[in-house]
């Protein structure tokens, strides 16, 4: 039991250690200082030059939206049309048919959007060429969207009175030339020597000791594991992901895999602070992500470590805690350890399965992505964060009687009115789409859809309720992990967590990202003492409070019905 | 600086809580009601509440649940509208008869007009009453009137007494021309007679303004309030979504959930205690301003008050008292002590000036005694000679004056200007002094220091400030060397000297452009560009009306150091504000745990587990739960009207403590309240 702890431990401590200089790095290079990556320089310009882009024009905030959500609709048409024709195009050894057209919608904008929630297998649903040139490719942009876009957040909280916020195609290109890129062939080269399949030939198939011949999925996956985890997203190769034997083969790769969907969002946090040379800001954001990471933690690793209860009562001893749904090679520390970081950072890529966690693992998996804002995903993390610092610099400013600002610029009516409206979001988002799936299940059970939602939940009671409420939470949080259990490859599923995608992604990146640009161009106020520090632990503090109060609290009495009722029964 | 102030009145003086009451109801009016949205949604879910009762009471389904049970939830959310309305009534009544009070000085009283012919004066009263005075009319006051209306001199002089404004009895004087030339209605002519042209139209004075911000007709929402709106509606509306969703999800629990507890739910999360308190915590600081007796033209600016940067504060009669005062001689060397205090004495004679007196007065105090005698011949100050003092009977002349104009004085009848008492005038200088240099028949005898008095208490005030984080620049007229001097030992953080009117317009315009908000109190018309460009303009009562129109607000008791005393308004009224909103979300915990448990606990009986204050049953709950939300409100009013205390302790560390007291308490005191509420319940059902 020790040793797993101490693996967890050293899993943390490692992902730091590389966290923590790349946010360097990044910030002198945002600094235009020079770095290591300068050797990508030739390849960025050739890139610019054959786009077209002119690397030296300034964008507003809004160009910068605007070149972002054009960008993504063309990846989504693009997208959706390879995966609606895949069954026949190049690359298909094992000769998978085309996704139906609601599927291939919510592929597509799954993907499109860093979240990976997947409605199909992808040993079944998808061919080599639309795993590699769709999925893994939206892989890396959509990851890069989001951190170009925190990019653009940074320069606008340290750059004085300006609309100028850079560019937005520099960010989106160096994001993957000097970030996903190189990182991403260091990780596909270890998953690749550890044992997961590089080749692009169809099925294998052996004959087992029962002598039944088994077929065995395989294809160019190591490149695609490495970006699903270093760029968040989270989507598999095999429909078990993570759990899967050449997905995740031992315990090597497991704590790589850990590491990679980690370190990004941490070494954004930390780029902040030495970009805009506040990096104490940085340590508090830190420790305030870090503080709601290990509430959340915390209670999933004692309780897998715990074992159920319920097998506890039938007299049988369980020395290894709750192994339901969890792999040999990894055990319940590591596994509990992994959904909490799947699902605080958007990743949701998982190595155990979710539905069988213990009730108190479930909520805090739920918690952990109904707040959203612990790491987070690539970017967006911040951009979610923001969204709560502005709200508790609003509050705390009122506290101390001064019209409350940040960073030198005053929060007013307008940026309130955004970040409110951001954090309506969410739980809406959430909230409603779990209400109108319940209404649907009760009132129409015996709907004509591919699968009647009366046969919807594996699971009925409370159980099915989180099935439901975490699909759309995952999907609201972008974060692409299934609490598996729920026949979601229908109509109903497949449209209304699509919307629910869409809405959840840009919204959330266009909010925060329009207060920054309003507050650049807004007179900065010099600090003085009667100016609220926003780099003190005590107002850390107060944007934990705002986290927990707005956005655990809204979730409460869904919590209630689905995991606690859960905890409380057995 | 300290003034009686006008009657104050008890926090619920019974006359005012009389009105208030009627005004709780007369306000349930939805079109009023509206404005608040908090407060909107309660009334919605009272109305619905109200349908319940009626529906169980003729149909006799208990499906919703008893008729007692409802009939109490409904009275509940009404009284919690109740006390909603009446913090905001009682705000009202207070400010508005603070208000009155001032206006009573305004009653009709007789004018004696002088009649007007195609624009020429006509030399002929007539007497009219007060409320038929228009802008522009012109009227006399001689000795014993009231004044009826606001208004500038046009012709004379007069000592008029402004106790009725301002509490303060010693007369003052006010003449035609320069910045002493405005008068206030109600307060009475002592001597002499003038000629007052009306500068405003009758129900638009400052005090009438003032009235209708506090009576709410007019009373716009702050930038802040708006703000603050916006995010107690967005909170609002996460508990509408939370409360709308719960019906699927309870029937997907196949849980009966009723409408008395639905509402109850939403009623209790949403942010009642602040949104019924808002417009409350509002009026009550544009209230403590009148009760200051500053007239605030807009609530924003007593908000802007406090947040206000940087005070420019006039250095005499803010920082110092008044004049400057003689406080030693300093007899050149060779010459008797005595002799020179005593020629010192002789020199200020005749002089009236209040450094000229101190003169006399500290020579008094060593024991010499001059008196007037008729032979001497008294010189005048003039601009030319800049100097005044006596010619004896035996010819001596004595003059006294600054040392340029002494020492060419004394150099030109060919004697020296001794290096001892060049030293002398200028350790003075260097100490903040104000050097007088004498001399006798054109020699030198000696040096008379006179020294600026800081008023006591002044060094507190502006470390107080600076730890607010206000930086306080002194304007004087002073030279450099002394102004830097007094502002060391007054503890100002910078100064302006030899300030001229634009000196302090540019230094606003340059503060501003660093982004911060700068409040300045002046009089003069002089004052009007800098007081309009300043974010919060303070203009003196006694100042020109040019500089009342331009500022933001008029301190009726013409105290330079009212500018303090605004700022900490300002800064209570916005903490007010900000904690009262964090107790009121840091409620919501413990209201979850009370009723969320409730709603599920007949079908899932497990959530036991869940309601850890071990409340009686789910109906006591519930009831618990919206009792304790309704009767904050009427709790906090106390705090609403007076404000949270203010500590000027730096930013962080205020917000560590308010947030200790009012979030840590926030959490806190309901989990207590509605265990108590409970457990009273309890003995009854």
């Amino acid at each position: 039991m020790n040793k797993e702890i101490l693996g967890v431990l050293l899993t943390f401590g490692f992902s730091l250690l590389i966290a923590i200089p790349l946010g360097k790095t990044i910030a002198r290079w945002l600094n235009g200082e020079k770095t290591i990556w300068n050797f990508m320089a030739p390849l960025e310009r050739f890139i610019y030059k054959v786009c077209g882009i002119n690397p030296a024009e300034e964008m507003t905030w809004q160009q910068h939206m605007k070149a972002l959500l054009t960008i993504n609709l063309i990846w989504f048409v693009y997208a959706f049309v390879l995966l609606i024709s895949q069954g026949s195009l190049l690359l298909n050894p094992d000769g998978n048919p085309s996704q139906s057209p609601d599927l291939a919608f919510n592929t597509a904008i799954s993907f499109l959007v860093n979240c990976n929630l997947q409605h199909y297998s992808g040993e079944s649903g998808l061919t080599y060429l639309t795993q590699v040139f769709v999925i893994a490719f939206l892989q890396f942009v959509s990851a890069a969207t989001g951190i170009a876009a925190v990019f653009v957040l940074f320069k606008a909280l340290r750059d004085k009175v300006t609309d100028h916020l850079g560019n937005y195609w520099v960010f989106f290109t160096q994001s993957i030339t000097r970030i996903l890129l190189p990182i991403s062939l260091v990780i596909a080269t270890l998953l690749a020597f550890n044992g997961t399949p590089t080749s692009f030939e169809g099925k294998d198939s052996y004959l087992s000791l029962q002598g039944d011949t088994v077929q065995v999925a395989r294809g160019p996956a190591a490149g695609m594991i490495a970006i699903k985890h270093l760029g968040t997203n989270g989507g598999g190769w095999f429909g078990v992901n993570s759990a899967h034997p050449l997905e995740n083969p031992n315990y090597f790769t497991n704590t790589v895999e850990l590491i990679a969907q980690v370190i990004v969002p941490i070494a954004l946090v930390f780029a902040f602070g030495f970009y805009l040379k506040r990096r104490k800001l940085s340590t508090v954001i830190f420790a305030v992500m870090t503080l709601g990471f290990l509430s959340l933690l915390l209670p999933a690793m004692v309780s897998e470590l715990g074992g159920n209860p319920a097998i506890e009562k039938l007299g049988i001893a369980q020395t290894t805690g709750a192994m339901e749904g969890k792999e040999q090679r990894f055990g319940p520390a590591i596994s509990s350890y992994w959904s909490i970081v799947t699902t605080i950072i958007s990743t949701g890529s998982v190595n155990s399965m979710h539905d069988s966690s213990m009730p108190l693992s479930g909520a805090m998996l739920l918690l952990g992505m109904m707040t959203n804002a612990f790491y987070g995903g690539c970017g967006v993390g911040i951009l979610n964060f923001f969204i709560y610092l502005i709200i508790a610099v609003f509050i705390s400013g009122l506290m101390v009687g001064r019209t409350p600002e940040f960073l030198g610029r005053k929060i007013e009516a307008r940026e309130m009115k955004i970040a409110s409206m951001i954090a309506i979001l969410h739980p809406l988002l959430i909230l409603a789409g779990t209400a109108l799936s319940s209404w649907v299940l009760v009132h129409h059970p015996e709907a004509d859809w591919a699968v009647k939602p009366g046969n919807w939940l594996n699971n009925p009671g409370a159980h099915g309720f989180s099935e439901m409420l975490y699909e759309y939470t995952s999907a609201a949080a972008n974060n692409g992990s299934g609490f598996e259990g729920l026949g979601d490859n229908n109509l109903f599923w497949n449209i209304s967590t699509g919307f629910v995608l869409i809405l959840s992604r840009f919204l959330p990146i266009i909010g925060p990202i329009a207060i920054a640009g309003l507050l650049a161009k807004k007179k900065y106020i010099p600090e003085s003492a009667g100016t609220l520090r926003s780099d003190s632990y005590t107002f850390g503090l107060m944007i934990f409070a705002v986290i927990v109060i707005l956005a655990a609290l809204a979730f409460f009495p869904a919590l209630t019905l689905g995991p606690l009722a859960e905890y409380f029964s057995i | 600086m300290s003034k009686h102030r006008k009657k104050s009145y008890s926090l619920f003086d019974p006359a005012l809580v009389n009105t208030a009451l009627r005004q709780s109801f007369v306000k349930l009016n939805p079109q009023l009601m509206v404005k608040n949205p908090v407060m909107f949604t309660v009334e919605i879910g009272c109305f619905v509440m109200l349908l319940v009762v009626l529906y169980t009471a003729f149909t006799g389904d208990r499906s919703q649940g008893s008729l007692g049970y409802n009939l109490a939830v409904f009275i509940i959310l009404l009284l919690t509208l109740l006390f909603a309305n009446f913090a905001e009534a009682i705000a009202e009544a207070r400010g508005k008869a603070q208000a009155d009070s001032l206006r009573k000085t305004r009653q009709d009283t007789p004018a004696k007009l002088l009649t007007m012919l195609d624009g020429r004066i006509e030399n002929q009263i007539e007497l009219v009453s007060s409320s038929r005075l228009q802008l522009n009319d012109r009227f006399v006051c001689e000795a014993g009137d009231t004044i009826p209306m606001d208004g500038e001199i046009m012709e004379g002089i007069a000592t008029i007494d402004e106790s009725a404004i301002t509490g303060e009895s010693a007369p003052v004087i006010r003449e035609a021309g320069g910045d002493k030339s405005s008068v206030t209605g109600g307060t009475k002519v002592l001597s002499d007679r003038i000629i007052v042209r009306v500068t405003t139209q009758p129900g638009e004075t400052f005090l009438d303004k003032m009235i209708s911000l506090v009576e709410g007709a007019n009373r716009q929402k702050t930038p802040n309030e708006i703000a603050l709106t916006i995010l107690l509606a967005s909170f609002t509306i996460v508990f509408i979504i939370v409360c709308v969703t719960l019906k699927p999800f309870a029937d997907y629990a196949q849980t009966p959930v009723t409408i008395a507890a639905f509402i109850s739910l939403f009623v209790c999360l949403i942010p009642t205690t602040i949104g019924g308190l808002l417009s409350a915590i509002g009026i009550a600081g544009m209230d403590r301003a009148l009760r200051a007796n500053v007239i605030a033209k807009s609530g924003k600016a007593v908000e802007t008050a406090g947040d206000v940067d940087t005070l420019l504060l006039d250095k005499t009669g803010t920082i110092t008292i008044g004049n400057r005062k003689a406080t030693n001689f300093y007899a050149m060397d060779g010459v008797d002590e005595k002799t020179f205090i005593k020629i010192a004495a002789l020199s200020s004679l005749a002089d009236d000036t209040p450094e000229g007196k101190s003169i006399i007065e500290l020579a008094g105090q060593i024991g010499v005694n001059m008196r007037r005698e008729a032979e001497m011949e008294f010189i005048g100050f003039t601009a030319e000679t800049r100097s005044s003092g006596v010619n004896l009977s035996d010819g001596t002349q004595i003059r006294k004056g600054a040392e340029d104009s002494i020492r060419s004085k004394v150099e030109r009848a060919g004697n020296q200007f001794p290096k001892s008492v060049q030293n002398r005038v200028k350790s003075i200088a260097e100490n903040g002094g104000t050097p007088l240099v004498v001399a006798a028949n054109n020699t030198i005898k000696g040096v008379i220091e006179l020294q600026d008095i800081i008023k006591p208490g002044m060094q507190d005030r502006f470390e107080r400030l600076r730890k607010m984080g206000v930086k306080t620049v002194m304007v004087t007229g002073d030279n450099p060397l002394t102004a830097k001097y007094i502002a060391n030992k007054a503890g100002v953080d910078d100064f302006i000297a030899e300030a001229k009117p634009e000196d302090k317009m540019n230094y606003i315009r340059q503060e501003q452009n660093k982004g911060k908000l700068v409040a300045m109190m002046g009089d003069g018309t002089n004052d009007a560009p800098a007081l309009a460009q300043a974010d919060v303009g303070v203009a003196m009562n006694s100042g020109t009306q040019a500089a009342k129109e331009a500022g933001n607000m008029v301190d009726l008791d013409n105290d330079p150091t009212k500018l303090i005393e605004v700022v900490e308004i300002g800064k209570q009224l916005l903490i007010t504000r900000g904690t009262l909103t964090t107790f009121s979300i840091a409620n919501d915990v413990a209201k979850y745990f009370a009723i969320v448990p409730a709603l599920f606990i007949a079908s899932i009986p497990s959530l036991q587990g869940l309601n850890i204050m071990n409340l009686k049953s789910p109906e006591s709950a519930i009831l618990s739960a919206i009792i304790f939300n309704a009767i904050i409100i009427p709790i906090l009013i106390p705090l609403a009207l007076r404000g949270v205390a203010y500590k000027p302790i730096g930013a962080s560390a205020l917000l560590r403590r308010n947030l200790l007291i009012y979030g840590m308490g926030g959490i806190i005191v309901p989990f207590i309240g509605i265990k108590l509420i409970d457990l009273l319940i309890g003995l009854f059902i």
